[in-house]
């Protein structure tokens, strides 16, 4: 590769944009039934949610249980100017699909900062707790994020807030997803990642070697929580229509259960987990009532017999990087010497691993 | 002034309900450091075998009874008649939905609880979270969703008090029951050898192992204890407030959580002060602010303690170590 690397980037965004473009059309209904782009959709919609609540509560192994509450900030806050600016922005710059994704682009913009800041002004005094007093707390805060919505009439209060411009659009949602992805993904892989993971594995130590763990669990937080807006300005406008109550703690519970489901602290496993919990509903729809017994009978017994989730923490990237790495080394001939580390470096990982599942939230003797 | 005698009266009184589901919770997370999100569901639970047990021993009984056998025994044991209805029937009921929860929170522990112990605390949570989402759409498909209406155990009558406030029977029978179950589990926990091995595993689990505790039966014994006090709570409030539904135990179950909290987990007198003080809180905001804001009280509350008083009112802090 002689590329550079923003050229090569670049050109592999593009590449992604145009393909969703094309995917676009597949599967906006046109081409597909409606209940099936539907569900896919969705889909979309929970893995922007659940690789999201994945950064904070598996890399950074901070236990919250609020995510709902974000997404709500986000949902409502650009459904809010969805509602009262969009229509007139799109209509300045012409009204055609460019004038729509710009009030689109700007609502989820709006979305995101509402929520990070929200996550900001919980995160804050809620990270210095740990544990379980982090995961009340975070509920807690999602509940009262929800009381208020219920109270505040600009948006319709408890009836619901209506009349939002929908947009079901499979392009911009599985942008979002992707940009989520590759978001956390390279911050994961990243020096702030590897602090995070630091704190994980044991905040005491990390904090002894000179990471700012307060910081960084903001940081994480924040991040998240903005990602979590996000995906609540797709749902506010997938239906056109909003209510506090489908942002109760249930909903939190059910992104916490797609990431374990999948394993906390892998992505794939978040994706998996997403889109597992989406269509599963829909397959057991046959056993309407007996659904939701059925969901938590398998959590449970998930539980008992896979602790770390389907996937663990195994990556499905981590091969391939790594096989990667040694033949870009290979090619600056640095050959033999490097492919035995990298042995080993693989080696430490998975034994790393090991450890960690054992000792990921465990109390530390009194 | 009688609306605030009249809001304390009602906060006390749903204040006794939150302090019984809290000490459940407040015991669980003492022996196993797990928040039981179970509880709050196995005090819906009871409410509902208070509600079957009702119908079927003790209202629809009493009458078919008191009307074709008009015997002494009749009348004293289910109530009929002139006299005030059944308080013996209210306590029967109560008694047996306490022991058939006290089973399921044996089974809960049993079954779901024990085999994850080996693992993180993180896992358990999870479990827990798992148990309550079971309990809660178990509960909508075999009790159907939608609400039922408690029977009405034995009449209730409003008692005028000084000031224009008026207390009601049922708050009254509610109040009384609670304290007595309340002595009665703090001589089962400091004047019993049971409750003494209970206080050594809450102190330290392995040591307790070592001692000779079989912690096992200990554990299992200490969610029967608190299951059995929130079905128990489950009954009171049917008695109070006579709608019940599946979900009911959702929010009731995160306040007594907060409560708990409030007072210094692990600690039961912490408990029993966090639920009273929640629950005149919650009543005060209803009487003099709005109503709609009650179920952000108890999470406001509890963030603001998170923050400034960690360990709770009564609770002791615990330096951390490596």
């Amino acid at each position: 590769m002689l590329m550079p690397r923003y050229l090569r980037n670049l050109i592999i965004a593009l590449v992604v944009i145009g393909v969703l473009y094309g995917l676009d059309f597949v599967f906006q209904g046109r081409m597909m039934n409606p209940y099936f782009s539907r569900i896919l959709m969705l889909s979309g919609i929970a893995i922007t949610l659940a690789v999201s609540l994945n950064l904070i509560n598996g890399f950074t192994g901070q236990f919250s249980i609020g995510h709902a509450g974000f997404m709500a900030v986000g949902a409502y806050s650009s459904a809010y100017f969805s509602v009262s600016y969009g229509a007139s922005l799109a209509e300045t710059l012409g009204g055609g699909t460019l004038g729509w994704a710009v009030a689109l682009g700007a609502a989820t913009l709006i979305g995101a900062v509402a929520a990070g800041l929200a996550g900001l002004v919980v995160g804050v005094p809620s990270l210095r707790l740990k544990g379980d007093y982090l995961a009340i707390v975070t509920l807690g805060f999602g509940q009262i994020i929800v009381v208020f919505l219920n109270n505040i009439e600009a948006v319709g209060g408890a009836r619901g807030y209506s009349g939002i411009p929908i947009v079901k659009s499979f392009f911009w949602i599985f942008l979002i997803a992707i940009v989520t992805i590759v978001v956390v993904y390279n911050i994961v892989n990243s020096a702030f990642g590897r602090a995070l993971i630091s704190i994980r594995e044991d905040e005491l130590a990390a904090e002894a070697m000179g990471v700012n763990t307060t910081r960084y669990k903001v940081m994480a937080f924040v991040i998240s929580s903005a990602m979590a807006g996000a995906g609540g300005v797709l749902l506010a406008h997938f239906d056109g229509y909003l209510n506090p109550k489908s942002f109760e703690f249930i909903k939190s519970f059910e992104i916490l259960i797609m990431i374990i489901l999948g394993g906390l602290g892998s992505i794939v496993g978040s994706i998996l987990g997403a889109i597992l919990l989406t269509v599963l509903p829909e397959a057991l729809r046959g056993f309407a009532q007996y659904r939701m017994v059925i969901y938590s009978l398998l959590l449970i017994i998930l539980m008992i017999t896979r602790p770390q989730g389907l996937l663990g923490k195994t990556e499905a990237f981590k091969g391939w990087r790594a096989r990667r790495r040694a033949k870009t080394r290979t090619e600056t001939e640095e050959i033999t010497a490097e492919d035995t580390r990298d042995q080993e470096s693989v080696e430490k990982a998975t034994l790393g691993e090991r450890q960690s599942e054992t000792s990921l939230g465990e109390e530390k003797p009194r | 002034m009688s609306t605030f005698l009249q809001q304390l009266i009602n906060g006390v009184s749903l204040g006794a309900i939150y302090s019984l589901i809290a000490l459940g919770y407040t015991m669980v997370y003492g022996v196993l450091k797990l928040i039981n999100f179970a509880h709050g569901d196995v005090y819906m639970v009871g409410a509902f075998m208070g509600y079957y047990l009702a119908n079927g021993l003790g209202v629809r009984g009493a009458q078919a009874l008191g009307m074709s056998a008009d015997g002494l025994l009749a009348r004293g044991l289910l109530g009929s008649g002139a006299m005030e209805p059944s308080l013996i029937t209210a306590l029967a009921v109560m008694l047996l939905a306490m022991a058939i929860c006290a089973a399921l929170g044996v089974i809960i522990e049993r079954f779901a609880y024990r085999p994850v112990r080996k693992y993180s605390r993180l896992t358990a949570l999870i479990t827990a979270i798992g148990v309550s989402l079971l309990l809660e759409n178990g509960g909508q498909v075999v009790f159907g969703a939608d609400p039922k209406f408690f029977p009405e155990l034995f009449k209730k009558r409003n008692i005028e008090l000084f000031g224009g406030a008026s207390i009601n029977s049922a708050d009254i029978i509610v109040l009384v029951i609670a304290l007595a179950l309340m002595i009665g589990l703090q001589l089962v926990v400091f004047r019993t050898k049971t409750g003494r091995a209970m206080r050594a595993v809450s102190f330290n689990l392995q040591s307790a192992k070592l001692m000779g505790i079989n912690t096992d039966r200990i554990i299992a014994f200490t969610f029967a204890l608190g299951s059995a006090l929130a079905a128990a709570a489950g009954v009171l409030v049917a008695i109070r407030i006579p709608r019940i539904d599946p979900l009911m135990g959702i929010l009731v179950g995160l306040k007594a959580f907060v409560a708990a909290v409030l007072g210094g987990i692990g600690n039961i007198p912490g408990a029993m002060l966090g639920g009273l003080l929640i629950g005149v809180t919650e009543t005060m905001v209803v009487g003099y602010l709005s109503p709609t804001y009650k179920d952000a009280v108890a999470f406001a509350i509890l963030i603001l303690i998170l923050l400034f008083r960690p360990s709770g009112l009564l609770g002791s802090v615990s330096q951390e170590k490596v």
